[in-house]
Formats: structure tokens, sequence, C-alpha cells
């Protein structure tokens, strides 16, 4: 962006609500806003302590999980259902109503389905993940050129070999676009598990510090879990630019 | 075991009736009530370029796509070297109209396609890629990936992948109707000189009278409502010709207007 005819750096933005902030905190409006200053300082306080890192892992941990599973059932799911004109018909309406429900309500489900455990966990973030994944691998299938699809089998391609050197390669910019979706609805997924059906990991810090007023503390985990899935989608909006290439080509 | 004389025979009786590489016969293809091919039947020599030419409709695609078996006829059969067609096989390989690459792959990868789907190992299949990519003159484009690539350039790496196979049969549909005028005139003459050097049944698709006129030995007119042969129209004195002169041939002309006016009618 320019202003004034000056390039600002990337995300110049996030200084002046950053400048914002530390104004707000300093005027002592709100106790639940301390200044940002003090949340930075708290949060390298925060980082190194065990607490901490017993969170951190437990955390990542069943994210991974279940954007794993997310990911490793929704893409073949998505493009079978591309594919398979039946087995669409069976499975769209439980994604889309899957995709738009409010899917806390259903953690006390998965708790007594699952128990207490990070099984739920896992299960709740994977949840959240994999309905937006399955449609836009499905979206990604079913906008292949038919050309391309008639020239593997006109060349005496398998099925295996159509669906892993074509079919898979010609959805991949859907697919990773459903992929970052996903893995920041996952986020949300683990930290609303961990809060709701155990209090372990971040949830269990944020309980913590939010029950014994410790804003700093609150705002500088709160600080550290935005950087870590704003990292990884941006991580993934850097894989997806470069399939983007293609994308308006096939 | 023959004896020599009826192998004499037999030859003699080839030169005269050219030995049949594809045939369809009765071939009919309905999409629900509509009939797109109604018992159709039509050879194609061997070693010579045909093409099917009609005005849009006509089902001159879908008859090239029931030859290639990537559809199913509705009634009676093609085959190729009197063996019947039952899907897509190594003995055809297809030219599509728009190219069909693979976006993501470069240039050397989409030309040995084809060789990568029936498992030859990379090093022979690049080789044989390599060498095509230079006979349709994109060698040095190698690494460069489709869209850096002109159409007519696109259209060259399809070609070179329909040859990498070494089919005796290739299927062409409209390839040169997505690229220029000039490429496309280029691309005609290079068409010609292909016929020449390999020993391939060419099936063309295309609506433009004066291509098919200009690239083939034997030109079937197809007519649409119901789908059918009209004619077919073998030039002559054509293929002796030098390829930049046959445009001014008397029988080239007198060809193409003779087909212009059995289609005229049939445009809207």
């Amino acid at each position: 962006m320019q202003l004034f005819g000056i390039r600002l750096p990337a995300m110049s933005s996030l200084i002046i609500w950053g400048i914002v902030w530390e104004v707000f905190g300093r005027l002592e409006i709100s106790f639940f806003v301390p200044p940002l200053s003090a949340v930075v300082t708290t949060l390298f306080e925060v980082i190194g302590s065990a607490a901490f890192q017993k969170a951190l892992y437990e955390t990542a941990y069943a994210f991974a999980s279940g954007v794993f599973f997310a990911v490793v059932i929704g893409i073949p799911t998505g493009i079978m259902m591309g594919k398979n004109r039946l087995l669409d018909e069976l499975l769209l309406p439980w994604v889309n109503i899957f995709l738009s429900a409010p899917l806390t309500a259903l953690v006390p489900v998965l708790m007594v389905l699952f128990g207490f455990g990070m099984k739920s966990i896992i299960i709740t973030t994977t949840l959240f993940a994999i309905w937006i994944i399955i449609l836009n691998a499905r979206a990604g299938v079913m906008q292949i050129n038919r050309s391309l699809l008639e020239m593997a089998r006109s060349f005496g391609a398998s099925p295996w070999a159509a669906f892993s050197k074509v079919y898979f390669w010609a959805a991949l910019p859907e697919i990773l676009g459903g992929v970052r979706i996903g893995v920041i609805r996952a986020v949300k997924g683990v930290i609303i598990g961990q809060l709701l059906i155990s209090i372990v990991g971040f949830g269990a810090l944020f309980e913590l510090y939010a029950n014994n007023f410790l804003m700093e503390h609150f705002w500088a985990v709160l600080v550290v879990l935005f950087a870590m899935a704003f990292t990884i989608s941006e991580l993934l909006g850097y894989l997806e630019r470069r399939v983007a290439y293609y994308a308006a080509k096939r | 075991m023959a004896m020599p004389q009826t192998e004499t025979v037999h030859e003699t009786a080839t030169t005269a009736a050219p030995d049949i590489a594809v045939s369809a016969r009765n071939v009919s293809k309905n999409y629900g009530p509509v009939e797109a091919l109604k018992d159709l039947s039509l050879e194609f020599p061997r070693g010579q370029l045909t093409s099917l030419l009609g005005p849009s409709g006509c089902g001159k695609t879908t008859l090239l796509k029931i030859i290639a078996g990537l559809l199913e006829p509705s009634g009676g059969d093609i085959q190729v070297d009197g063996k019947a067609v039952t899907g897509p096989g190594p003995d055809r390989a297809f030219v599509f109209q728009d190219f069909a690459l693979l976006p993501w792959a470069s240039v050397i990868r989409n030309v040995a396609f084809g060789l990568e789907l029936r498992g030859i190992n990379k090093s022979e299949r690049e080789d044989i890629a390599s060498r095509y990519i230079k006979d349709v003159g994109l060698a040095g484009f190698e690494h460069s990936f489709p869209h850096e690539l002109s159409g007519g350039m696109r259209q060259r790496v399809g070609l070179a992948r329909a040859l990498s196979v070494d089919a005796d049969v290739l299927l062409m549909d409209e390839p040169f109707s997505a690229v220029d005028e000039q490429t496309r005139r280029k691309f005609q003459e290079d068409l010609l000189a292909l016929v020449a050097n390999e020993n391939k049944t060419f099936i063309f698709v295309t609506h433009s009278i004066e291509e098919a006129v200009y690239v083939s030995d034997q030109i079937a007119i197809l007519l649409p409502r119901p789908s059918r042969v009209s004619d077919i129209i073998r030039p002559t004195g054509l293929r002796e010709k030098d390829s930049t002169s046959i445009r001014r041939d008397p029988e080239y002309l007198d060809i193409v207007d003779e087909i212009w006016a059995s289609l005229r009618s049939y445009v809207e």
C-alpha cells in the first residue's frame, strides 16, 4: 500500500492497531485491557514458564492430530464426492449442515461418547476443520477440465494413476485453500475442546489467568496463539500461491 | 502358408484398394432421444490422412472420440487393424483441441506423460520425449511450463506427446482451431511433412474446408440430422505438389468450391 507517496511495509496496519492498544491500555479505561507493552513483557516471561510449555505441547499435539485426521479423511472424501454422483448426493447435505452447525453445542455429546480425554479434543478439532476441506476438495475436482481427464484415459491411465497424477494436482489449488481455512477453524476447535472437555493446554491457561484476573498473562497467551495461527495460515497461503500460477489455466 | 502366387495377387489388390487401418461399421450414438450419429460407416486407409469435415453438430468429434475409445457407441463398432475397439488403447493417440496439457508439469514431462503412464522409466522416456520435442521444433523449451508458451507452442507439445507413444493411429480433434492463422498455416505445412515421413494413419477433425483440402488424402463430409457421411472426396494430384503451391492449384480450388456448394445449405 502507498500512503502520501511512501510505500508502507507489509502489515503496517498492525503497527497502528498496536499503538491504539497501547494508548487505550495506558488510559486505564478498562481493567481487562492492559497496555500492549506490559503484555509483551509478560509474554516473554510466560513463554519461559513450564506451565506454558506443557500447555503448548498439549495443544500442539491435539491440534496436529486433529488437522491430520481432517486432511487425511477430508481430501479423499471430497475428491470421491466430486467424482461420484451417488456419494455426493448422499453426503453433501450432511457436509453442508455440519459446516454451518454450531459445533460447540455438539461437544458435550462427544464427551459422553469419547470421554473427557485427549481423544475427544482431537475429534472436536477434526470436526471443526474437516467440512470445509471436504467441500473445497470436491469443488476442486468438479472444475477439472474434462479434456484433461480424457487425456489421462486416452493415454491409458489406471484409476490410481489418474487420481495421483491428474485429479489431485488439478484440484490442488482448491484443496490447499480448503486446508488453510480448515486449519484456522481447527485452532478454534482445539481451544474450545480444551475449555469444554478437559481443562488442559492453552484452554487451561486461559481459564487459570482469566479466573485470577491476570489479564496481562491472558492477553500474552492469546497473542501467542494468534501469532501461531497466523503463521500457519500464511505458510499455507504461500503454498497456495505457489500453485496459483496454474489455477487459472487448467 | 500362402503360396507365392497368392501373395502377388494380394499385393496387387492392396495397391488397387489401399490397406484399411481403421474402419467404422454402422456406428450409432444416441444421447437420450438425440441421435448424434446414425448408422455411419467409413474406412480410413493406412498411412493416409482422412479429414472429418462438416458443420458443427454433425457428430465429427463424437465419431473421433468413439474411435479413441473415449465414448462408447450405441450401436455398431470400430475396428483398428481388424480388432474391435473396447476402450482407449496404445494403438491410438489423441491430440486435443484445447491441448490438455498438465499445467503443473514441464514440457518434457508433458511430452513424456503417455510413456510415464505406461511405466517406462524416467531416463528412457525423457530420451524419447526430447527427441520428439526437437522434431516439433521446441528444442530449448524442455523445462518451460505450458503457461509460458504461446498457443501454437502448446499444441506442438500436445502433438509431441501423441507422437512419443508411437501409436499407429493419430486422432486429431480440431488441433489447430485454437491457434492464430499464421501459426495454423505453418502447422498445416508441418502436418503434410509428418504424414509423408511417419507411417501413421491420421484422422483429423476440422470445420475448415480449406484446411481439410490442404492436408487430406481423403475427406469425409459429414452432414447433420441425422448424421451421416454424405460424400467422400479424394484429391488426386495435390500430394505431389510442393506445399507452398497447393493453394494455387486448380484442383484445390475446385474441391474447396465443390465442398462449399454441398455444405452451404446446412449453415444457418
